[in-house]
């Protein structure tokens, strides 16, 4: 398990992990859960597109990935957001619905598009990818304070000079990235699920934003270390076991902050409903 | 007449049986998805839409792995999933759209699970694409008059819910101040939403069934307010762009680089795009003209289609 291309696998999820944690606690925090599933979601098509082209298909993927999450951007300052999120990503889908039929690629590899092959990854790609978990680590180090006072008091952050429209800007490029990197690993349909589930179950632990974001990367880092090797030992699709810990992870911080909730306030209606949410 | 009409439909273009169920079940699916779109858009549903209809993916394969058409599989769990939403909570729109990726992604991850069993079990081909691209022309006609019996249950159910519905969409407090159930009437919606999600993934597939439900929807409510005007127009620019998919789709199977035929989705999904964006041009151009108001008309915008 530990020997061999194995050891790639075990090294780029990690990196994986680490940046969808971090990243995805952002988009916890800002609820932009549709866009971390739009973003990744639409750049299967320049996956798609590169791989007709027989170019790289970590370029198609970041110029997809940028320009869905720009266009987003853009576009969602005029109309609604959410339905310019949805039909920025269908509009995507569709060119990679028209990619995938024109190229000669067969079922597995869209599949591993899709879906994931984190246990095919070779040596050369983990330059690459280490370079820009690195870029998306720093951004967010960089715009840390800004981004956080703009995703939780969006008026107050505009006071201060914090224009909101640029940083939602920049967080849709540090989503673009982070799509970029992590798609080969763990496919565009389930990126999503590390960049959800982790930080929200780490959002239940916990209030204070940076220790969020530690347990949110611990979170993600044993949900894919987990899947790995449940995948491994089953020859099952790792994306499955990703998607099902996270969701599991979620559930247990739903609950424990339920339990909690509970046993502070005896307040019948509170009870009622954090039993409610538990389920 | 037919001289006139040869350079845009093929020849064969009527004749084909395969061509004609397409276009009845288009319409027909492209009709629904307008009348529930207005409100999803209206509701600032899109993600729970977009959900509904990846989630279908899931019940799309593991449909096919059991060996039963899709469409059981799009319906059964699109129902499956929305009461699971309703449940963890769709009431609070920060928490209801984490509420919705988390069962979103546990579904895909499933999906991944059935696709991969479906590979090994029945050493098919072509089950990923299909179920997530849809596959217009490949729809059996024995499951036409169950979708047009599952339209017609999802029109009835938008006719008699239409104004607690439309109420309690532009204000929660103000239906509820009315004695409407709201809880009832939102859960009631979501089951319209997901059976229109199911039916349009029959046609362009799961992961682009959202472009049927939103996009004309969204159009139309950038061209006129009135929520019943709006669902006409959206059903004219839904069934125009599958009518004009599936022509341009037959087309193409003369056109460059494969003369295999470009997807049919494809079509429909750009023309969707093409229009939304179209439809946005006039405002765009009024608001440059009156500069200063420019940030008041997008807000009453807003307001308006809420």
């Amino acid at each position: 398990m530990f020997s061999g291309f194995m050891v790639n696998a075990w090294t780029e999820a990690t990196i994986v992990a680490v940046v969808a944690g971090v990243v995805g606690f952002f988009t916890v925090l800002r609820g932009s859960a549709f866009v971390a599933h739009a973003v990744p979601n639409g750049s299967f098509a320049g996956a798609a597109g590169a791989s007709l082209l027989g170019i790289n298909t970590i370029v198609g993927l970041g110029v997809f990935s940028l320009f869905g999450a720009l266009g987003i951007g853009v576009l969602g300052r005029r109309g609604r957001h959410d339905v310019v999120t949805a039909l920025a990503l269908v509009f995507m889908l569709g060119l990679g619905a028209l990619f995938v039929s024109m190229s000669v690629e067969n079922e597995p590899e869209i599949y591993s598009l899709l879906f994931g092959e984190v246990l095919g990854i070779s040596n050369t790609e983990i330059g690459p990818t280490a370079a820009l978990a690195v870029v998306c680590v720093a951004a967010v180090v960089v715009l840390y304070r800004p981004l956080m006072l703009s995703s939780v008091l969006a008026e107050a952050g505009e006071a201060r000079g914090v224009s909101s429209f640029r940083m939602e800007l920049c967080f849709l490029v540090v989503v673009a990235l982070a799509t970029t990197m992590t798609v080969p690993v763990v496919g565009t349909l389930l990126i999503f699920s590390l960049m959800i589930g982790a930080p929200a179950a780490a959002r239940s632990f916990t209030d204070r934003p940076a220790h969020a974001i530690v347990l949110s990367v611990a979170i993600a880092l044993v949900t894919v270390w987990a899947a790995i090797a449940i995948s491994y030992t089953t020859n099952r699709p790792v994306g499955f076991f990703v998607a099902t810990i996270s969701a599991l992870s979620y559930t247990l911080g739903r609950g424990w902050a339920a339990w909690r909730r509970s046993r502070t306030t005896q307040l019948a209606g509170d009870t009622a409903e954090a039993a409610g949410a538990g389920t | 007449m037919s001289h006139l009409l040869a350079p845009i439909f093929e020849p064969g273009f009527f004749d084909s049986t395969t061509v004609q169920t397409a276009v009845l079940v288009g319409a027909v699916v492209a009709l629904v998805a307008a009348a529930v779109g207005v409100f999803t858009v209206m509701r600032g549903q899109s993600f729970a839409g977009e959900a509904l209809g990846d989630i279908g993916t899931t019940g799309g394969s593991g449909a096919f792995l059991i060996g039963v058409g899709p469409l059981w599989g799009f319906v059964a769990i699109s129902v499956v999933a929305a009461a699971a939403m309703e449940m963890i909570g769709v009431q609070r729109a920060r928490g209801r759209d984490l509420a919705t990726g988390i069962v979103l992604s546990a579904a895909l991850g499933l999906a991944a699970l059935f696709l991969n069993l479906d590979a090994t079990y029945h050493d098919t081909t072509g089950a990923t694409v299909t179920i997530l691209f849809g596959s217009m022309f490949a729809i059996a006609s024995s499951t036409v008059p169950v979708m047009v019996l599952l339209s017609l249950i999802v029109l009835a159910i938008v006719a008699v819910l239409y104004r607690p519905l439309l109420l309690s969409s532009v204000s929660g407090e103000l239906a509820a101040a009315r004695g409407i159930p709201v809880r009832l009437v939102g859960a009631l919606y979501l089951l319209a939403l997901a059976l229109s999600v199911a039916l349009a993934a029959m046609t362009i597939g799961t992961i682009l069934s959202t472009a049927l439900l939103i996009g004309p929807a969204a159009t139309a409510l950038r061209l006129t307010k009135r929520p019943g005007a709006a669902m006409l127009v959206a059903g004219l620019i839904g069934v125009g762009a599958t009518w004009l998919g599936i022509v341009l789709a037959y087309d193409s199977y003369d056109w460059p680089p494969i003369h295999r035929g470009w997807p049919v989705s494809f079509f429909v999904v750009t023309i969707i795009f093409g229009l939304y964006l179209l439809a946005g041009v006039p405002e765009l151009w009024r608001t440059r003209r009156r500069r200063p108001a420019a940030h008041l008309s997008g807000e009453t915008l807003t307001a308006g289609g809420r």
